[in-house]
């Protein structure tokens, strides 16, 4: 702080007990390291050997993961996969305004508001009570039926609204419970400064709500990308409708497993930039704190 | 190593704790014998915190020696969890648990850490919050109680796993004035009781009153130790009379 007590801690060197306390920590971590490589590697060497050795193993292989149906299914499937992605990236931002907006809703104190308030439950209570798959059948083949005028009548934009319409459900509890987590303190703090209501929600809690409620909208939007599967119900051309028509054509599972294998891949890189994220606000804002 | 009672409850030596190129402590030397009462006084950021911090083991010192009872507890091969069962700690936030009525929030400790059979350590905490005045509150939670109320909870969450040693961070500089006398009142009892403190604190009065030895803390040094009628009245640093100058009342 003051600059008068500077000189001495330029010159300071580490004391003998201090390198040794770093020796012996730098050992505890060596140890650590290895004792936690040493198992994980038992492990997986202790479930192969013990898948392999069992008797069904062989015709399973030959079944679910046959190189072959693999690489002749591969170009179908990633064709199909293309309209997975696509159908996730255009609901994902959707699902997310639709979600914070119903959440809004349902926490408005306004009298003006009662009546939306009111549809918002009604909206989530229903909605949520309705299997996805119904919903993408009712709206996929349901609405083309009604030969409404100006309306696609394409069932792959319907899926996209059946699952636009069965996730906000789910994503605008999930905000609503990160709004109502966030202390009442910070309310008044925000009316304290002159903040109307509507401002001390957009500027003071739904920016601390949205930081809390990361992991489990995550967790939603890991469920929407393979609830993007559900569409081929409808018949759309998706990966798992590629996959299913080949498997029933050659008698042979494995394009399914890989349609897996896509579905997990990408499901991995947006779970760890959400780590990276939380991360970095957790580092930025508790920095010190007690 | 060395006999309980015999070496000084904590012994600290030429204590070093940086955050990246910020220098926080420096050269910290410190001797707290059983039943002293250490205040430890200084500006804000002159280190006060951060130094009680390390003697929980909350923050891992970067240079020096920490002895509990003679026992090193800056050694690496140390259970941090062995040495707070000895070390009681309040904060100046009182960090009460919200989801626990005040009851709980006293029993968590002595019944999953220390293992005290429920009923013993309810009746325990039950007396203790009533000595403090806070019987009526027993089943409510921290949030519906005033900043003094908590505060004193958070004494008393302290008390009942019977530390060694206590350390009070700033404890009452949350409170307002009325409600200071309160929880000083507590710590005043406490010292005539004998409990070992080591203490950081803005009441200069009350460090007058109940200290055995006040340090005065500037940019993360010690500069200046002793008994409170020596240097509360007439210090030796130019520093330190700058800053009683700015913090006691101008009656001289």
């Amino acid at each position: 702080m003051s600059g008068q007590t500077t000189p001495r801690t330029d010159g300071w060197t580490p004391s003998e007990r201090e390198l040794q306390r770093r020796d012996v920590r730098r050992r505890q971590r060596t140890r650590r390291i290895l004792l936690a490589s040493g198992l994980t590697a038992l492990v997986f060497v202790v479930l192969v050997v013990g898948i392999r050795s069992t008797p069904g193993w062989p015709r399973v292989r030959e079944t679910f993961f046959d190189s072959f149906h693999a690489r002749e299914s591969f170009d179908a499937i990633l064709h199909g996969f293309w309209i997975n992605v696509k159908l996730f990236l255009i609901c994902q931002p959707l699902i997310l305004v639709a979600g914070l907006a119903i959440a809004l809703a349902r926490k408005a104190r306004s009298p003006w508001l009662v009546p939306v308030r009111a549809l918002a439950v009604l909206y989530t209570d229903v909605v949520r009570g309705v299997p996805t798959i119904l919903l993408i059948v009712l709206f996929a083949f349901g609405m083309p039926a009604l030969d409404l005028q100006g309306l696609p009548i394409d069932p792959l934009f319907w899926c996209g609204v059946a699952l636009v319409v069965s996730y906000s459900a789910y994503v605008a509890e999930v905000f609503r419970a990160g709004i109502d987590s966030i202390h009442p303190s910070q309310v008044q703090s925000a009316a304290a400064l002159g903040l109307s209501r509507g401002q001390a929600m957009r500027f003071v809690v739904v920016p601390q709500a949205v930081r809390r409620v990361v992991p489990p909208l995550l967790n939603d939007f890991v469920s929407l990308q393979k609830d993007t599967a559900l569409v081929s119900a409808a018949g759309a051309l998706d990966a798992l409708f590629a996959a299913r028509n080949y498997a029933n054509f050659n008698f042979n599972y494995t394009p399914i497993v890989v349609v897996a294998a896509f579905f997990v891949v990408i499901t991995i890189p947006l779970a760890r930039w959400c780590d990276w994220l939380q991360r970095r606000w957790m580092e930025r804002e508790r920095a010190g704190a007690l | 190593m060395s006999e309980p009672g015999t070496s000084p409850l904590l012994e600290v030596t030429d204590l070093r704790k940086t955050y990246g190129e910020r220098v926080v402590l420096d050269d910290i030397s410190l001797t707290v014998q059983r039943h002293d009462v250490v205040c430890l006084i200084g500006s804000s950021g002159s280190g006060k915190s951060t130094l009680l911090r390390c003697l929980n083991l909350l923050e891992q010192v970067d240079d020096g020696v920490i002895r509990l009872d003679g026992e090193e507890i800056t050694d690496p091969g140390i259970d941090p969890g062995e040495v707070r069962k000895r070390v009681g700690m309040v904060f100046q936030a009182y960090n009460l648990f919200p989801h626990l009525s005040v009851l709980a929030n006293c029993t968590l400790a002595p019944v999953r850490v220390h293992g005290t059979p429920r009923a013993e350590a309810e009746q325990r905490a039950r007396e203790l919050l009533a000595q403090f005045g806070l019987e009526e509150h027993v089943d409510k939670h921290p949030d519906r109680l005033s900043g003094g109320q908590q505060q004193r909870v958070a004494l008393v969450r302290a008390l009942c796993t019977q530390p060694e040693l206590l350390l009070l961070d700033e404890i009452t500089a949350a409170l307002d004035p009325e409600l200071v006398g309160d929880v000083l009142t507590i710590v005043r009892d406490l010292a005539e009781r004998g409990t070992t403190m080591v203490l950081a604190t803005h009441e200069m009065g009350f460090a007058r009153e109940v200290a055995s030895t006040v340090c005065f803390l500037d940019g993360g040094r010690i500069l200046e130790q002793g008994p409170p009628a020596q240097l509360l009245v007439e210090p030796r640093e130019e520093r330190t009379r700058q800053f009683l100058r700015r913090v006691l009342p101008p009656q001289g």
